[in-house]
């Protein structure tokens, strides 16, 4: 079973932890892994880097940079990556913008992330109709869960068509806004958290954007399966380098 | 076969809307709304109304008689250069402005390069009142200063792209990050035939006036709607895209596409995307883009701020590799003799933009008797420290 799946099952809390490969150092790739692992988080989305990142705010915008400027590439990560099922079990989720993968070759990126042992894959846009018609067979022979997002403006319709297409798990953007803009919640997320409760979905949400600590975790999760931590733990990256990772996981939760 | 957009906004391969689900709202109320709102008669009424006494619509078809002697071929020029504001941007930007009225928007977003979009999008707020936030790169807000102070005079604020290569992408990339986090009351005037459906295909109806009116006016002049050759310069290709629009499906007129290869295609500095460029997603859409061959996007080089968009629309991309379009790259140096050739011959300071579609005349030739319309996008007064500097006057 996709070890995503089987980690859904599990009876607790999700925390999911975002980053760019090859930030802050090109190498530090494996190491931030292993480290995520050991401090007990359960879930990892590896940031492919690209030069415009459109849905990402000045955090994650930099550390894209930084991470071209030191040399990351598709090809160096997939080869950092080729031992990685020798270490840790954790699933792994590739993140990404669309074009990257398109040069690559999309059979060809789907069939070396199976190699791998990649669980996962999120494409912000790379829109639901054109996966559905284009490329759905292939994530699906390659074993890969292809996760959508849904912010407060979604309509409840395209809620449950996304949920229709999706296995795994629902990416919910807490708020209209780009990564590592808008920090805590308030009524307008109580309000979204409630309404997509109440529609019951097939599939678990994970929330994400607005998560920096313990109690913007607790809020998310409330009524959530899970939540994701990206521009913070980024910003402890930038300060801090790969040390005291197990640190920043433990003030979570 | 239709050289328009479908409803999804494909263009053969190219368009559609490659946008992640925060931007899906904002596309898709825009999307169900722009057919239908273009075809309301007060939409059309508004806009063909300041297109008149506002931008100062029609603008003239000139023959160049001294520019059609040294080619030995027929040279009109569709003068868009006399517009409000000195090109055809304004064209988009009234019907936009329009639009975003009645979708009920308080807030208009823009990119701008050069500025010139940038101009013509303060322009048409301060002439609705409504506020205005104008995203420019960091190097660019240096290097144009007085379009940058034209936009302030009009009462626009103008943000710094501090972001990638602080430039014309990475501006368009700082308005779509803006308009995810302003949903609701926001609208974004994109200033050319880019970014996802339905922006390509509303742009290219919006300057479609431009082809429109070479069609009456040459049949005025010549007793033919048809030319034999229509040329324009390309960035992201708006007003490329109005004056062939209404040329598209009729095969028998040639269309040339004119492109910057900067300091030479194969330099490392050009923005000849239909020869170097490669399928991706820019901007969320699926077109021709330069790229590294790991799928980042490369910050493109032209003398002219406004060719130097690293892609180009959709509607070019399909006309680039079905072979409908003929597309010839110009270099800075070209454009700059072709530019200064039109002041001397007919009087008239052309955008170096437009210099561009200009200089094909050297290599390019045509018949004794065809005519051949080029589309003067824009005057020169913006490039006028540039004509300096490159020719030490
Ligand atoms: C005079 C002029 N021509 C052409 C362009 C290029 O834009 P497009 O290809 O959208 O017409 C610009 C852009 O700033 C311009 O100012």
């Amino acid at each position: 079973m996709n070890r995503i799946k089987q980690k859904l099952q599990e009876d607790k809390k999700i925390l999911s932890i975002y980053f760019t490969a090859g930030y802050p150092s090109l190498n530090d790739t494996v190491k931030i892994i292993q480290d995520l692992e050991k401090s007990g988080v359960d879930l990892i989305e590896i940031g492919l880097p690209f030069s415009d990142p459109l849905a990402d705010g000045p955090t994650i915008q930099a550390s894209s940079t930084a991470a071209l400027k030191n040399g990351m590439t598709t090809s160096l990560l997939f080869e950092q990556l080729k031992n990685i099922r020798k270490t840790v079990s954790i699933p792994l989720i590739l993140m990404g913008y669309f074009n990257p993968v398109l040069q690559y070759g999309v059979e060809a990126f789907c069939q070396k992330c199976e190699e791998i042992g990649i669980d996962g894959l999120i494409l912000p846009d790379l829109p639901l109709d054109v996966y559905q018609e284009e490329y759905e067979p292939i994530f699906k022979k390659h074993g890969l869960i292809n996760v959508f997002l849904i912010t407060p403006q979604t309509s409840d319709t395209r809620i449950k068509a996304i949920d229709d297409a999706s296995e795994g798990f629902i990416y919910m953007v807490s708020s209209a806004s780009t990564t590592g803009t808008k920090e805590g919640f308030g009524p307008e997320q109580a309000a979204y958290f409630e309404r997509i409760a109440a529609m019951n979905l097939k599939n678990p949400q994970i929330v994400g954007f607005g998560i920096s600590n313990t109690q913007t975790f607790q809020q998310a999760t409330a009524q959530t399966k899970g939540a994701i931590i990206g521009s913070a733990f980024i910003k402890h990256l930038t300060q801090n380098g790969v040390d005291g990772i197990s640190g920043f996981v433990g003030q979570i939760r | 076969m239709s050289y328009h957009a479908d409803e999804r906004g494909y263009y053969g391969e190219f368009g559609g809307a490659f946008i992640p689900e925060m931007l899906y709202p904002n596309c898709e109320e825009l999307r169900q709304n722009y057919l239908q709102i273009m075809a309301e008669p007060s939409f059309q009424e508004e806009f063909h109304q300041l297109l008149k006494d506002y931008v100062g619509r029609p603008t003239p078809l000139y023959y160049a008689e001294r520019l059609s002697k040294k080619y030995n071929t027929k040279i009109y020029l569709k003068r868009e250069d006399l517009c409000h504001t000195g090109a055809h941007k304004v064209n988009n930007t009234i019907g936009q402005i329009l639009m975003a009225k009645r979708l009920g928007k308080h807030r208009i977003i823009a990119e701008t390069g050069a500025g010139q979009h940038g101009v013509a999008t303060a322009t048409v707020c301060a002439l609705m009142g409504i506020e205005c936030v104008v995203y420019m790169g960091e190097i660019d807000i240096a290097r144009q200063a007085p379009n940058v102070a034209r936009m302030k005079m009009l009462g626009a604020e103008v943000r710094p792209a501090t972001s990638g290569s602080k430039t014309l992408k990475d501006a368009t990339n700082e308005a779509i990050r803006d308009w995810i986090n302003n949903p609701v009351d926001t609208h974004y005037i994109i200033g050319s035939v880019v970014g996802p459906h339905p922006y390509p295909d509303m742009v290219a109806r919006f300057q479609s006036v431009i082809s429109e009116e070479i069609k009456s006016q040459l049949f005025e002049k010549e007793g033919r709607e048809n030319p034999d050759f229509v040329v324009a310069c390309v960035g992201g290709g708006s007003n490329a895209a109005g004056a062939f629009y209404h040329f598209l499906d009729t095969p028998e007129v040639g269309i040339i596409a004119v492109e910057a290869a900067g300091k030479g295609i194969h330099s490392g500095e050009s923005a000849a995307t239909s020869a170097l460029g490669k399928v991706g997603i820019i901007h969320g859409s699926k077109t021709l883009l330069m790229q590294t061959p790991d799928g980042q996007i490369t910050e493109p080089y032209s003398i002219s701020a406004g060719l130097d968009y690293p892609g180009v629309g959709p509607l070019h991309a399909h006309l680039y590799t079905s072979g409908r379009g003929e597309f010839i790259s110009i270099t800075d140096d070209e454009a700059m003799k072709a530019g200064l050739d039109l002041c001397k011959l007919e009087g008239i300071i052309p955008a170096i933009e437009s210099s561009h579609a200009l200089a094909i005349f050297k290599d390019r030739k045509f018949n004794e008797d065809d005519v051949v319309v080029v589309n003067l996008s824009g005057r020169g007064d913006k490039d006028l420290q540039n004509y300096i500097d490159y020719f030490k006057l």
